[in-house]
């Protein structure tokens, strides 16, 4: 058994011990899955096979992928054009960091998955839509698309067969809410990136108002290994009801910070203990934001939670991008609060009101509260107004509810630190930051 | 400037790059971003002149084009220093202690965040999360990105940019 029947995305990247070039890619089975869906399969047996698989997006909303393929029209159906395949490489979402590894050491792992998903929409065009600061993964991506194009795996006639692939990547000019599907197929036609009325969703009117599908990079880099060993494998990669693997992340004040590959469903504390190292000499961890920025913390009852799609939601939160962030007793949950929300207010595009003039006065207001210029009801103010921004939303887009998630659950786990702020008019945590 | 020397403010090289990505898009007007990107690219950032000059290119009105360069916040609409720093302020720097190291930095280079040094050696900036959350507190200067950070180890970084 290789690396590859565990870990799919990164094992390669584990046998070569870095980056994995062309042919170290082929080496170890890379294209077969590519080669063989093109050469043997229809669209629509490659479409089944992903809906059957039980993959879900992983850019955070954790969409069953082979379902939004077929909601694509094909034949006469799609009408006169372009249809478009787009890879989000936008990666924004802080403490997230797993994008970036796969495309720095693993580029035609999401080349060939694009291939298949291209052939199984039919779309001949294609872009990875790539952080305008990811220079090194930029790099990485214009050599892999070289090579592959030289070994004809992109362009006209791939594999021998009639279907062509114009693959090209777009450096973004940044701004968080191009990561937002729609917003960034206006980005992508050269406007400003603010978020579309849906519907149309992309797949029935996307790119310059063509079908157009938008998956995230780990969610493409999925599929050759579906391809390969099919659904029953796929399926027992994972330890609960979903299905695969997942990339984990951990940042904060762990021993080993860093990201790895496992089964999708291994439990918050295996993550910290096991892989992450524990806690660092003198720290207790307090909360995490188990998914990126934009998730609702988790605290010491959900520790022995599987990270799952359905558990984590249930734990009222969200796996979002499986990356987590780890607040330990030296964060003051106020400050660290304040730090989120500028964020979201910064990003905000500005078209809605409650997102664009709420998000900056919930950031000051958390500036008084930690300065110790906070007043009474303050927090019922913070309430209302996460009540009011928060799900299911009075905002055109997911940005400002997404910012709210850690700021209500704040408000509810860490309650004791903002009263006592108030109460006291100090941070308790000040002098006390290591 | 008159439309007809507007044609000359871009060089033939950035006209050519920025032909090359019109040749494959369905319009000349979804190029923008690129253009804008193309031209910061040779000059460091884009003037008025510049925006001007790439509007009457791509056949669309320089305000049209300004407000989607205003949207963006890697493009410069006003001179930068010869080398950007772009330093992460976003949450999981922030644990690692990015608040003070900002400080050290704003004290280091003797600018605030926003400003250039006096010789034009350095513009310093926030950026958020780079993506590198595992190795906190990081930064990026021009496009090398810079891992761990330290206050100690800042005149080492910083002199290895002329
Ligand atoms: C504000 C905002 C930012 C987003 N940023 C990203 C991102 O950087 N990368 C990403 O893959 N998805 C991001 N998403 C999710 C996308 O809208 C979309 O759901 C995703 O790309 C679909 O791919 P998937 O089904 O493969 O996950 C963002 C969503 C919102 C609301
Ligand atoms: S919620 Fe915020 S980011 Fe989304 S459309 Fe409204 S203002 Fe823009
Ligand atoms: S939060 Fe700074 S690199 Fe991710």
């Amino acid at each position: 058994m290789s690396l590859m029947d565990t870990k799919p995305l990164l094992g390669r990247v584990e046998e070569v011990g870095g980056f994995v070039d062309l042919n170290a890619y082929e080496a170890g089975q890379g294209y077969g899955a590519a080669r063989k869906a093109l050469t043997s399969m229809s669209p629509e047996a490659i479409i089944n096979l992903v809906k059957d698989s039980n993959l879900r997006g992983r850019g955070g909303a954790g969409f069953p992928t082979g379902l939004k393929w077929s909601f694509v029209p094909q034949g006469d159906a799609a009408g006169e054009g372009a249809k478009y395949l787009v890879c989000n490489a936008d990666e924004m979402e802080p403490g997230t960091f797993k994008d970036r590894f796969l495309l720095e050491n693993n580029p035609h792992v999401l080349i060939e998955g694009m291939i298949i998903g291209a052939y199984a929409i039919q779309a001949e065009k294609a872009y990875i839509f790539l952080r305008g600061e990811y220079h090194q993964p930029y790099r990485r991506l214009v050599e892999a698309l070289a090579d592959a194009t030289t070994r004809g795996f992109l362009g006209q006639g791939i594999f021998g067969t009639d279907f062509n692939l114009d693959l090209r990547i777009h450096s973004s000019a940044g701004r968080y809410i191009c990561g937002e599907e729609t917003a960034l197929l206006n980005a992508l036609e050269g406007k400003r990136a603010q978020p579309r009325t849906k519907p149309p969703f992309p797949p029935a009117s996307g790119a310059w108002g063509r079908p157009t599908i938008v998956n995230n990079v780990e969610t493409f880099c999925n599929v050759p290994g579906i391809v390969r060993n099919g659904v029953e494998w796929y399926q027992g990669l994972g330890l609960t009801e979903d299905a695969g693997t997942k990339i984990y992340g951990i940042s904060g004040r762990v021993n080993r910070p860093g990201l790895w590959e496992l089964p999708i469903g291994t439990p918050i504390r295996e993550l910290v203990e096991r892989h992450a190292g524990g806690m660092r000499e003198g720290f207790e961890l307090k909360g995490i934001l188990p998914g990126g920025a934009s998730t609702d913390f988790l605290v010491e009852e959900h520790f022995d939670l599987a990270m799952d799609y359905g558990t984590i939601q249930a734990a009222g939160s969200r796996m979002g991008t499986g990356t987590m962030i780890l607040m330990d007793n030296s964060i003051c949950p106020v400050d660290m609060s304040r730090n989120l929300q500028h964020f979201f207010a910064q990003e905000s595009c500005g078209f809605c009101t409650p997102c664009r003039e709420g998000l900056p006065w919930i950031e000051a207001l958390l500036l008084d509260i930690e300065e110790g210029r906070g007043q009474e009801g303050d927090l019922e103010v913070l309430d209302r107004n996460a009540q009011f921004i928060g799900a299911p939303g009075n905002t055109f887009c997911l940005h400002a509810t997404g910012a709210i998630e850690p700021l209500q659950s704040a408000l509810k786990y860490f309650r004791e630190d903002f009263d006592e702020h108030i109460r006291t008019g100090k941070c308790p945590y000040h002098g006390r930051r290591l | 400037m008159s439309a007809a020397e507007l044609v000359h403010v871009l060089s033939g090289e950035e006209i050519a790059e920025i032909e090359a990505e019109i040749a494959h898009l369905p319009d000349r007007e979804s190029a923008a971003i690129d253009a804008l990107m193309i031209v910061q690219k040779h000059r460091g950032w884009v003037s008025d002149t510049s925006l001007r000059a790439i509007a009457r290119l791509l056949g669309m009105s320089s305000d049209a084009l300004d407000s989607i360069a205003t949207f963006y916040n890697l493009i410069f609409r006003q001179p930068v220093g010869r080398h950007v720093v772009m330093v992460c302020d976003s949450v999981s720097c922030y644990v690692m202690g990015a608040d003070g190291l900002g400080k050290a930095i704003e004290e280091h280079l003797g600018i605030a965040f926003g400003g250039t040094t006096d010789d034009d050696r350095f513009t310093l900036l926030p950026i958020v999360c780079l993506g590198a959350c595992d190795k906190a507190p990081t930064m990026m200067i021009d496009d090398e990105l810079i891992e761990n950070v330290t206050a100690e180890r800042l005149g080492e970084i910083f002199g290895r940019f002329e």
